[in-house]
């Protein structure tokens, strides 16, 4: 089987590569690329761990392959250090204890900055329906919702401000 | 949990995916949103040599409308249609369909046409636009057909796909003003598969009532004239309806299928869960 040259942008940079078309984005971009945020459960699309963004939008890396992504802009979780949302959530995941052992934290963190963008007036059932696509085997998920929940009250007090 | 090794086209148009698939010989297959066939190939459930990428043609990504019909490509993804993207066709129903597909990231790369392709009796567009009483779009090397969805649909997870042919877009007639719907499904988790899903439509000016009995273990049971579950709710009729789908055997799933069709209708007349 025949291998294909890919160009696509990974946080930000262009990368050429050849790539296996079975090769998973998730592998592709931790093994490959060296990007071990991104991390993968149960590679069935069914547990959200390694859910990123390619081209603005979240998607599950695991049941993309790297071939199909030609052209894409795929963001992983080591780009958002400087994104505001994401400092926000950061902030609100460590005060609101969401997170124990880390491993759904890059998928759950990739998703919630998505409510946070598209949802701005998401209450607590439709910020659960939201996260229903990512499962978390520590915390019981009140602490995420808690820390979602925080920002987005943050955000509407800022624009009622302004 | 790696997918067995195979080749990969992103053909332009619809005449060359046709072509591909014809060469491919039975072992082809073609990938839209990969959001069911991704992990069908993980499992190696899926092990096919060649997999042909539809999501670059145009066409199949394109969206018309006439007065009569509304036309979706059937590389359209569930989000698009969430978010509001398409005509309004259907007063409402398919973005609120599509709202409660999976999650939202399996909604924006899987696709109508992936879904309806891929048959599971569970999903939401097929038990939809048996509903809504759609025709399915086909191309392969002998030209176009079309087919109602409910001839398309031959079974669990089988369809009137040739190996070499491709589902290109789904036709559906427009509803009137009047028309009104009602859709519940019953799910283990959110965003999972249904356990049994209840579906109705009332158009009078079109003369429409129908309903469906779906996530059933094979296709969709559509009632063509449903005026005895829709437009009034009649227990015995709404029973008959669960046991012509051929699950009136377990009482479990028999008052689930029967529960949804109840609560479809209680939505439909603007009441209850
Ligand atoms: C975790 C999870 C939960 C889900 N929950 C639900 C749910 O609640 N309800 C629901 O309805 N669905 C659910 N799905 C399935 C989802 O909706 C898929 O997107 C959809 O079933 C397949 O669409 P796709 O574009 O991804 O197709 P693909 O996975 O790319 O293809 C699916 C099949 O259809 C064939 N195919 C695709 N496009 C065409 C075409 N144009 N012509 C001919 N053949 C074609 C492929 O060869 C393959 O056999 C879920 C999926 C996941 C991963
Ligand atoms: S690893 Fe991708 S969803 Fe579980
Ligand atoms: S913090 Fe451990 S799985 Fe979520």
């Amino acid at each position: 089987m025949s291998t294909r040259t890919i160009t696509l942008q990974v946080n930000g940079k262009t990368v050429t590569a050849a790539v296996e078309p079975r090769l998973h984005l998730a592998d592709f971009l931790r093994d490959r690329q060296l990007l071990t945020g991104t991390h993968i459960g149960c590679e069935h699309g069914v547990c959200g761990a390694c859910t990123l963004e390619i081209d603005g939008a979240p998607a599950r890396s695991c049941i993309t392959y790297a071939a199909t992504c030609d052209g894409a802009s795929v963001r992983t979780i080591e780009d958002f250090d400087a994104d505001p949302v994401m400092a926000e959530l950061r902030a609100a995941f460590s005060a609101e204890h969401a997170l124990q052992c880390g491993y759904c934290t890059p998928g759950m963190l990739a998703t919630a900055r998505d409510i946070v963008l598209r949802l701005p007036q998401a209450d607590e059932a439709r910020i659960r329906k939201e996260l229903s696509g990512n499962l978390c085997r520590c915390t019981g998920y009140v602490g995420i919702v808690r820390a979602i929940k925080r920002v987005l009250a943050a955000r509407k007090e800022k624009t009622h401000a302004a | 949990m790696k997918a067995a090794a195979f080749d990969y086209e992103k053909p332009a148009d619809v005449a060359a995916a046709v072509k591909l698939l014809s060469g491919a010989q039975g072992m082809g297959k073609v990938i839209a949103g990969g959001q069911s066939l991704g992990p069908m190939l993980n499992l190696r459930l899926a092990q096919p040599q060649l997999l042909v990428d539809v999501r670059g043609i145009a066409e199949m990504c394109a969206v018309t409308e006439t007065p009569e019909a509304l036309t979706i490509g059937a590389c359209v993804t569930h989000a698009r249609i969430e978010d509001g993207k398409l005509p309004d066709a259907t007063r409402g129903l398919l973005p609120a369909v599509a709202a409660d597909i999976a999650y939202r990231a399996v909604r924006n790369r899987g696709t109508l046409g992936g879904s309806l392709a891929h048959a599971d009796p569970a999903a939401d567009w097929v038990n939809t636009l048996a509903l809504l009483d759609a025709v399915a779009i086909l191309q392969g090397p002998a030209g176009r057909r079309e087919l109602k969805v409910t001839e398309f649909m031959h079974g669990p997870f089988a369809t009137a796909l040739a190996e070499d042919e491709l589902l290109v877009a789904v036709r559906i007639a427009r509803l009137s003003k009047a028309a009104r719907w009602g859709y519940y499904k019953f799910c283990r988790k959110t965003g999972e598969f249904a356990e049994a899903i209840g579906a109705m439509l009332v158009d009078p000016e079109r003369k429409v009532c129908r309903a469906v009995v779906g996530a059933t273990t094979s296709v969709p049971h559509v009632v063509a004239d449903a005026r005895a579950i829709a437009e009034r709710f009649m227990p015995d009729e709404a029973l008959k309806a669960v046991e012509a789908a051929g699950l009136g055997d377990d009482p479990y799933e028999r008052q689930m299928h029967f529960a949804a069709l109840k609560r479809a209708a209680a939505r439909m007349h603007g009441g209850g869960s």
